[in-house]
């Protein structure tokens, strides 16, 4: 230790150095998708890592009061950003997702995903104990979440409203809220699922679900994809074809190589053997995470930290049972090896969180005391 | 469990209790988060370990493209060896129907660049209509290399068209050859589920036999495709070969045809419509099988074109219908040296006579010769053609024996031949007639059937066998593939003397005071022998045979055999309503004579052609032309199984067949026979003034 300064031994290096080995790894494959060669996508992807880890590091310096200051008008930018969206698409007489910033197209539903996180994390931060099993635990927090949602399933965009849910009910579950509200919950949804099916999806969507359920109903069309990307990750077998030599992938059989199905793209070149390291790595950056939520002295971080952590986990588990064929086809990119700035920035913005939390925690030592 | 009692009572939620509950849940979380990492791992290996194999088999499939190379198809030979149909490589353009996303406009798209017409057009539309999508549709062959460049490059904009290089069918001789031959064509869904959904018959270019000895040697012909392995994207572009394996061409099938004699026989048939059949006597040999009119079967490779179908259709000497084995005529007085000889093994003696008053007495009622024929021998009956000879001995010797000896001769038998389908004709017999018309037979039965009238129908080919057979006195086998092998013929035991006589009268046919004085041949040392032969198809009511709408007039037959005394060739010659035995006969003659010398044989037949306006392709061209310019945009399509079009020419021609039965129901007055007396040796301009010659 003594030759390390202590400042960059202070460094989360639990995590960063898996993380930089999964990014330089997406980097490989992504050369490899590019056709072999470093753009588009692997060179832009390396730089916004870099970027945007920079921004992880200025965000891990915020202190907690800062934090707590900011929550609510971060949400409250980002959920004008999402009317604006609408207001735009509206105006423009079409649908959209993103808002153009001159520099950058920002899609602020992918925002709103740790902004949820946060919001709510500092909502029941300050609510008193008492009141958690009451009404008042779950009605402000549940207009937060539907807000967003119902504005984000307008655009429409299914995959990202999910992902919103997920993070608001982990936050919600971990804030101690009664498990049977949860139980009842999901039974509600069973029971509304059919029907939110029949009547709330797009013709589009459903077709996916059936596609799901049965890939080989349509090889050509919506069931291609999982088709597809099944036959990559299983013809790459125990130790995959070779870097640089997937056929799937470079003869263009694999749709989206580069983004939701860049798992498959690995998977094929690396196989088996890759496809396990890459588990593993995400393994240890969420167990890291959940390490950081656990040891955080107070709720506020506890909370932060562990809903950050679910919404990566939402991304990877979503993405990976898509690629398998475990799940219908949502858009949904693989977080730190997809290409694509929007999810690089919403997941370091996790990491950047998490960082946040596991410096304060170096500070303060955990205590019971402190809410 | 604890926290539900806890949350029950509402109250207790401490700082310590939402501890607790955080560590539970998060410890929760994890594992689940684990469990599932687990559950990932564990499909990816069952998707890349477990069935790597299957995956790994399809991921091959979707890289490796798969082509197979049409083989060459093995050529159709002639006696000689020189080809009746070779391969001639050319430049296609093919259309997948499934892999195109607009046929209609694909066509549109192709139509200026291949330089097609409206008909043309259309016919493709139609048949990518009626193509079950994955079987490829010949949209057009033999183009010009700039054409299929010019395809080639739009490739990106047309898909679904496949351009290739290949080969195509060629029969040098076209109309020639086309009933015998048959001609190739894609196959269509029928033939593809027949063969076991082989996806050679699904590749674009390649054809199969359609009719004639180009679907019944299919399999010898068809060879082995060859294949190309080629990696492509998903969009099918060609990145790069892996390999090919060359195609092995179809074995050639030698026949017993001599080319240029068939080519001949059926340019020298004219303006008629009718079959020439030459055959060797010592070997069985179909020598020539020709039948006119006919069609390209150049044309037909990409499917029956509408224009040229109707055209066929609508002409009355249906040129679609093979007449050597699928024309079915009264054979005349040809048969009545084959009676003679039936007489003589019935123990009647040549030297018996009857007396012909222009007529005979039969039982209670007088049956009329053509002619008054005085006293008549029976070599006189045979080159006089004496229809009373043969009322009466056919009366003495009974019918039923002589149609016995005639079916032995060949007459209402089916040939093992590799032909799609004969057809064998009557013989007819009490018997028969009591099973078909379940009436009894008359004494105008016998009179008929004596001459070769009445329910007696024969093929030209029947004709020719049966002159080949009585001529050499050996049970003739016709052939039509060249093996090698000789075969022998077993005797039919007449004796020489029989023989001798027939062949002597029938030589007085032509060469003495006979019926066929022009049919001799301009040779010194060979001469030819034969009968002539008038058929009536109508009773005289309707026509006098001659004159008169086409169908109404009187088929002309001649049977020969050369040289008469070593009988070495064989045949027979049929042209339908060509109104008497003098159309039939200089045809004979003419092949005969380009047989032995073709030099002497192509001088007769191209100062012929120039009256005509061309060879028999030359006419067929024109006409074509002719009939798509007059025709225009108006022609109905073609009806889209090639098969439903020959079924139907073979059930008219059943049809036809049958007509001449209609005057069977009593005696004919039979017609004047030929020329009787001899004329100069020179050829007669054509059939049609022949024709009025005859008439005494």
């Amino acid at each position: 230790m003594s030759v390390v300064p202590a400042p960059v031994a202070r460094q989360p290096w639990r995590m960063l150095f898996p993380l930089v080995a999964l990014i330089v790894f997406g980097g490989l494959v992504l050369y490899s998708a590019g056709g072999g060669s470093w753009d588009p996508y692997a060179a832009s992807h390396l730089v916004r890592f870099f970027v945007f880890l920079a921004m992880a590091f200025v965000m891990s310096f915020f202190t907690r009061d800062i934090a707590l200051v900011l929550a609510f008008p971060i949400y409250g930018v980002v959920l004008i950003m999402l009317l604006a969206v609408e207001a735009i698409g509206f105006v423009g007489g079409g649908s959209q997702r993103w808002l153009n910033l001159g520099f950058m197209q920002l899609q602020p539903s992918e925002l709103m995903k740790p902004a949820i996180v946060l919001v709510l994390a500092r909502f029941y931060a300050t609510l008193p104990i008492g009141m958690i099993p009451t009404w008042r635990a779950i009605v402000p927090p549940g207009l937060l979440i539907l807000t967003p949602v119902a504005l984000v399933l307008l655009q429409p965009d299914l995959g990202t409203s999910l992902a919103i849910v997920f993070g608001g009910a982990a936050v919600m579950f971990l804030a101690g809220l009664p498990l049977r509200w949860f139980v009842g919950a999901a039974v509600a949804a069973a029971a509304l699922a059919p029907i939110a099916f029949f009547f709330g999806l797009q013709p589009y969507q459903q077709k996916r679900v059936f596609t799901f359920l049965d890939p080989e109903s349509d090889p050509l069309g919506d069931g291609y994809h999982i088709t597809q990307s099944k036959i990559a990750i299983g013809s790459g077998g125990l130790t995959g074809k070779g870097f640089n030599e997937g056929s799937q992938s470079h003869l263009q059989y694999l749709p989206e190589p580069h983004t939701d199905f860049v798992f498959a793209t690995m998977a094929e070149e690396w196989g088996f053997i890759g496809g396990v390291a890459v588990i593993a790595i995400f393994a240890m950056i969420l167990g890291w995470g959940l390490k950081v939520a656990r040891h955080s002295a107070d709720r506020f971080g506890k909370l932060l930290a562990s809903g950050m952590v679910a919404t990566i986990f939402f991304y990877v588990a979503i993405n990976l049972m898509m690629v398998m064929g475990l799940a219908p086809v949502v858009g949904i990119p693989l977080p730190f090896m997809s290409h694509g700035g929007s999810s690089m920035l919403t997941n370091m913005i996790c990491i950047g969180a998490l960082m946040m939390v596991d410096r304060w925690n170096r500070k303060a030592p955990r205590s019971g005391l402190q809410r | 469990m604890k926290r539900m009692r806890r949350t029950k009572q509402r109250d207790h939620v401490s700082q310590t209790t939402l501890d607790n509950a955080f560590s539970r849940r998060t410890f929760a979380i994890g594992t689940a988060m684990g469990g599932l990492g687990i559950l990932l791992a564990g499909r990816m290996g069952y998707i890349a370990i477990a069935e790597n194999e299957k995956y790994e088999l399809e991921s091959e499939s979707n890289r490796v493209n798969l082509s197979l190379i049409p083989p060459r198809r093995g050529w159709l030979l002639d006696r000689n060896g020189a080809p009746l149909a070779s391969n001639r490589a050319d430049f296609r353009v093919d259309i997948i129907p499934d892999r195109t996303t607009d046929p209609e406009a694909t066509v549109d798209a192709l139509v200026p660049i291949l330089d097609l017409d409206e008909n043309q057009a259309a016919d493709v539309k139609k048949r990518i209509a009626d193509s079950p999508g994955f079987q490829p549709v010949e949209v057009a062959s033999g183009l010009k290399y700039d054409q299929f460049a010019a395809v080639s490059v739009r490739l990106p904009d047309l898909p679904g068209v496949v351009p290739q290089r290949g080969y195509s069918r060629f029969y040098p001789t076209g109309p020639a050859v086309g009933h015998l031959l048959g001609y190739v064509g894609p196959a269509n869904t029928e033939e593809f589920e027949e063969q076991d959904r082989n996806p050679l018959l699904i590749t674009p270019g390649y054809k199969i036999g359609k009719d004639g000895l180009e679907q019944v040697f299919e399999q010898e012909l068809r060879g082995v495709p060859g294949a190309r392995r080629v990696e492509v994207t998903a969009s099918g572009r060609i990145l790069r070969d892996l390999d090919t394996r060359e195609d092995i061409q179809g074995d050639p099938v030698r026949l017993t045809i001599d080319g240029p004699l068939q080519d001949y026989a059926a340019r020298r048939i004219g303006l008629e419509s009718g079959s020439v059949v030459v055959m060797d006597c010592k070997t069985g040999d179909l020598l020539c099988m020709a039948s006119m009119p006919s069609f390209d079967p150049n044309s037909f490779s990409a499917g029956i074109g509408r224009v040229e179908y109707s055209m066929l259709r609508e002409n009355e000497r249906v040129p679609l219908r093979n007449k050597v084995l699928k024309g079915l005529y009264p054979p005349g007085s040809t048969v009545k040296p084959m009676h003679s000889m039936a007489f003589l093994q019935a123990g009647v003696q040549p030297e018996e006579t009857i007396t012909c008053g222009g007529g005979v007495r039969v039982g209670n009622r007088f049956f009329n010769c053509w002619s008054n024929h005085g006293q008549v021998d029976m070599a006189k009956a045979i080159y006089q053609s004496c229809d009373s000879y043969y009322y009466r001995f056919a009366q003495k010797v009974g019918f039923e024996k002589v149609g016995a000896f005639a079916k032995g001769m060949g007459l209402g038998q089916e040939f093992e031949l590799p032909v799609t389908s004969q057809f064998y004709g009557t013989v007819p017999s009490p018997a028969w007639l009591e099973e078909k018309y379940d009436r009894e037979w008359q004494n105008y039965d016998t009179v008929n059937a004596s001459i070769g009238q009445g329910y007696y129908l024969t093929s030209p080919l029947q004709l020719a066998v049966m002159t080949a057979r009585l001529a050499t006195g050996l049970y003739v086998e016709p052939r039509l593939v060249r093996d090698g092998k000789k075969p022998i013929f077993q005797s039919a035991n007449f004796s020489r003397e029989h023989i001798a006589y027939v062949r002597q009268a029938m030589s007085d046919v032509v060469n003495g005071p006979g019926t066929a004085g022009r049919g001799r041949l301009p040779f010194e040392d060979i001469l030819i022998a034969g009968k002539t032969g008038t058929a009536q198809v109508v009773s005289l009511s309707k026509s006098d045979g001659k004159t008169g709408p086409w169908k109404y007039r009187d088929h002309g037959l001649f049977v020969f055999f050369a040289p008469f005394d070593n009988p070495r060739y064989a045949g027979a010659v049929v042209i339908e309503h060509g109104g008497g035995s003098g159309a039939a006969y200089p045809i004979a003659r003419d092949v005969m004579t380009y047989m032995f010398d073709p030099e002497k044989g192509m001088e007769a037949l191209l100062a012929l052609e120039e009256q005509w306006g061309g060879s028999a392709q030359e006419r067929l061209d024109s006409q074509y032309r002719a009939y798509a310019a007059s025709a225009g945009e108006a022609v109905p399509p073609v009806p889209s199984r090639s098969e439903a079009i020959f079924d139907q020419v073979e059930a008219e021609a059943r049809v036809a067949a049958r007509r001449t039965e209609e005057i069977a129901n009593d005696a004919i007055v039979p017609r004047p026979e030929a020329n009787p007396v001899s004329a100069p040796r020179v050829p007669t301009p054509t059939p049609e003034t022949q024709a009025t010659n005859s008439a005494e």
